[in-house]
């Protein structure tokens, strides 16, 4: 069956490593972000590498009006519809604290854009009974941490959604899957001070395609990270909140 | 744009720099930098020594602007973001008949890099260096402004940018001309040669398109300069060569002894006999041809903390035979050669006025870091400066200016469009200020 994957937030490293991925196994593609020019490049680059068929639309989380198109293309194309959400921005927390005016942008851009659109593709996926859906969590949304829990309360929104979705689409044969990133070495990551055992992006977007052939619910990468989650998210909230982490 | 402030080095680990680094992941975000002020370019840091530092200074990390933009399949032209690695190029276009025509030992050099030194590969006595086969770049010059450079459009600054060290500005991206790769597989002939002077005739016999030959740096006597010699050929009919090798990698730093001279001895006389006395033929994949030292992910590290130094030179024919059996001698005597040594003949091509290559015979050793090695070192790179040959940029880390002054004929031409091009001095580096590559300001 022919295979279609809409790339939401498609400039990030982890996004751009995960297309290079799907267009070497010869998907379709359909490149969707705010930076244009840059789209262009990467479509380029993805058809050069093996994508048979690989077009650029506009997305923007705060822009809702851009998410009507994207869902319209998804409609006219045949074959199986998989949709990829690696959308979300991650202002360090003493910013936001500083300025508290950026607290709605954090949230739209990391849960209510991304619900906002992945409720629009909910019914076109029922329709088909097929297709994959991979949401780009984060280890920060296990447990609101002191260093970043604005970002990390929106990520927690975004998995609790992702969950109640897989429950609603796991029964009509869509998968979808939370990816949970440890530190990866990305430009969101760059000069953040204290990250240890980061991972590549190439890493994490190998790690999805694994994790897609093993129909995964949700997924650690690297695997390790579930295990410091675990034991994070045990540690007794008298005590955690004493602690700095 | 956001700066880390971080201690880094050249993949020798011997020098290092402090200051900001910036990586930008497109294009857009390069231009913001840019729109703050230009600086130096580096790429995956697979040069030795200093010429990818700027202490105190920014630096511009290229890797993640590694795009593909466009081939042409008549012509085999490719176009490619900077950061693109000549390792990913080979993977992606062997499997459709081409490969980028000249490759350097390692697969992770970006083409930037290989841009800014003018590599060579074990095919340089046949198709020269890099820049041969670059057709065109977009190079950001320090004003910000960037613009297509081609031998015919801006004869000089092509030129000048072809093994000018980042000099002229940043590379953006390139178009390269891809060489046809008739098979995915390569015959490798592998064969022991006892001695210097039968290595050096065997390698000017050789007509094949590849060569290199490792050398057992630590024999003496008779058997000074013996070792290995690989010829490569393209099997006809094609053949696939096995899958390339999964990369191991060298997780912490190894202690000091690893590379003590009982461990290398013991490696090299292994290594030599590898390989039967009759010599022996293998269909190789091409990766791990043209990439051997790859295979280990973080190799440097096996130098541990104090890191080490590439020494590598290249002698005209006229003093070779003399000057390489010194160079040998000196270097066996010490005993601190690594096993990686190597010779290589090469041909005549280069590409600008600050490019390696010369017709003569290349010999490349490493030394664990140490004031043994520096001071020896210094004695190979006279050695090679009185031959009339020169040293190797991308591996320098201890050369004096006088030295590198004498060994690069066309320093003033080059000096000239550089500074034109760059009169602030904002694309300096570690190396420029050490070596006064730029000229009295």
């Amino acid at each position: 069956m022919r295979q279609t994957w809409i790339i939401l937030g498609a400039s990030s490293s982890i996004a751009r490593a995960f297309a290079r991925r799907m267009a070497a196994s010869g998907a379709d593609l359909i490149l969707c972000g705010r930076d244009r020019a840059d789209l262009e490049r990467l479509a380029l680059d993805a058809a050069l590498r093996g994508g048979s068929h690989v077009t650029e639309m506009a997305f923007d989380t705060e822009d809702p009006g851009t998410f009507a198109s994207i869902i319209a293309a998804a409609e006219a194309r045949d074959g199986q519809i998989n949709v990829a959400v690696f959308a979300g921005t991650m202002p360090p927390q003493e910013v936001v604290d500083a300025d508290p005016g950026l607290l709605p942008g954090v949230v739209q851009a990391n849960f209510t854009g991304l619900v906002q659109i992945l409720h629009m593709f909910a019914p076109l996926m029922e329709a088909r009974e097929s297709g994959v859906i991979v949401g780009l969590g984060s280890v920060a949304g296990d447990r609101g941490r002191l260093g970043n829990y604005v970002y990390g309360s929106a990520k927690a929104g975004f998995h609790a959604y992702l969950s109640g979705l897989r429950n609603r689409l796991g029964r009509r044969g869509v998968q979808v899957m939370t990816v949970k990133p440890g530190f990866t070495d990305t430009a969101m990551t760059w000069g953040v001070e204290g990250m240890f055992l980061v991972a590549s992006p190439g890493d994490v977007a190998a790690a999805i395609e694994r994790g897609i052939a093993k129909k995964r619910n949700v997924l650690y990468v690297p695997w390790f990270w579930w295990g410091i989650m675990a034991i994070i998210r045990t540690i007794p909230e008298a005590i955690f909140r004493k602690l700095k982490i | 744009m956001q700066w880390k402030n971080d201690t880094y080095s050249g993949w020798g680990r011997a020098l290092k720099a402090h200051g900001e680094l910036a990586r930008p992941e497109r294009i857009s975000a390069l231009e913001e930098i840019f729109a703050e002020g230009p600086a130096p370019a580096i790429g995956a840091r697979r040069s030795y020594g200093d010429a990818a530092l700027n202490t105190g200074g920014k630096v511009v990390d290229m890797t993640r602007l590694d795009r593909l933009l466009g081939f042409d399949e008549k012509t085999g032209v490719v176009e490619v973001e900077a950061g693109v690695t000549l390792g990913d190029l080979l993977a992606i276009f062997v499997p459709r008949g081409w490969m980028p025509a000249v490759v350097p030992g390692t697969g992770f050099a970006t083409v930037g890099g290989a841009i800014a030194f003018d590599v060579h590969g074990k095919n340089h006595h046949q198709v020269g260096s890099f820049g041969a086969h670059v057709e065109s770049f977009r190079l950001i010059q320090a004003d910000g402004k960037a613009k297509t450079v081609s031998a015919k459009r801006d004869t000089k600054l092509f030129k000048a940018t072809l093994g000018g060290l980042g000099q002229t500005g940043v590379i953006e991206s390139a178009k390269l001309k891809l060489a046809l790769c008739p098979s995915t597989g390569i015959e490798v002939v592998e064969s022991r040669i006892g001695s210097l002077s039968e290595m050096m005739r065997r390698m000017e016999d050789s007509s094949a398109p590849f060569t290199v030959a490792w050398v057992d740096a630590l024999a003496t006597g008779d058997d000074l300069g013996r070792g290995i010699l690989e010829e490569g050929r393209f099997p006809d009919p094609a053949q696939d060569g096995p899958r390339p090798k999964r990369a191991k990698s060298v997780p912490v730093d190894a202690p000091g002894f690893a590379m003590s001279k009982p461990v290398v001895r013991a490696f090299n006389a292994a290594y030599l006999r590898r390989i039967p006395e009759a010599g022996r033929i293998s269909v190789q994949s091409l990766a791990d041809f043209l990439f051997p030292l790859d295979a280990v992910h973080d190799w440097n590290r096996l130098y541990g903390k104090k890191g080490f130094h590439q020494f590598q030179a290249v002698v005209p024919d006229a003093a070779a035979g003399a000057t390489l059996d010194a160079m040998l001698s000196a270097i066996a005597e010490s005993g601190l050669a690594a096993p990686t040594t190597s010779l290589k003949r090469m041909g005549p091509g280069r590409s600008g006025q600050m490019s390696f290559p010369m017709e003569g015979w290349s010999l490349a050793v490493d030394f664990a870091n140490s004031t043994r090695a520096r001071g020896l070192i210094g004695q190979l790179g006279a050695m090679a400066g009185d031959a009339g040959g020169r040293i190797y940029l991308a591996k320098d880390a201890l050369a004096l200016p006088s030295q590198v002054e004498a060994m690069y004929a066309e320093i003033d031409a080059w000096r000239e469009v550089v500074n034109a091009a760059d009169p602030d001095r904002v694309f300096a580096t570690d190396m420029v200020r050490r070596l006064g590559l730029r000229g009295r300001a």
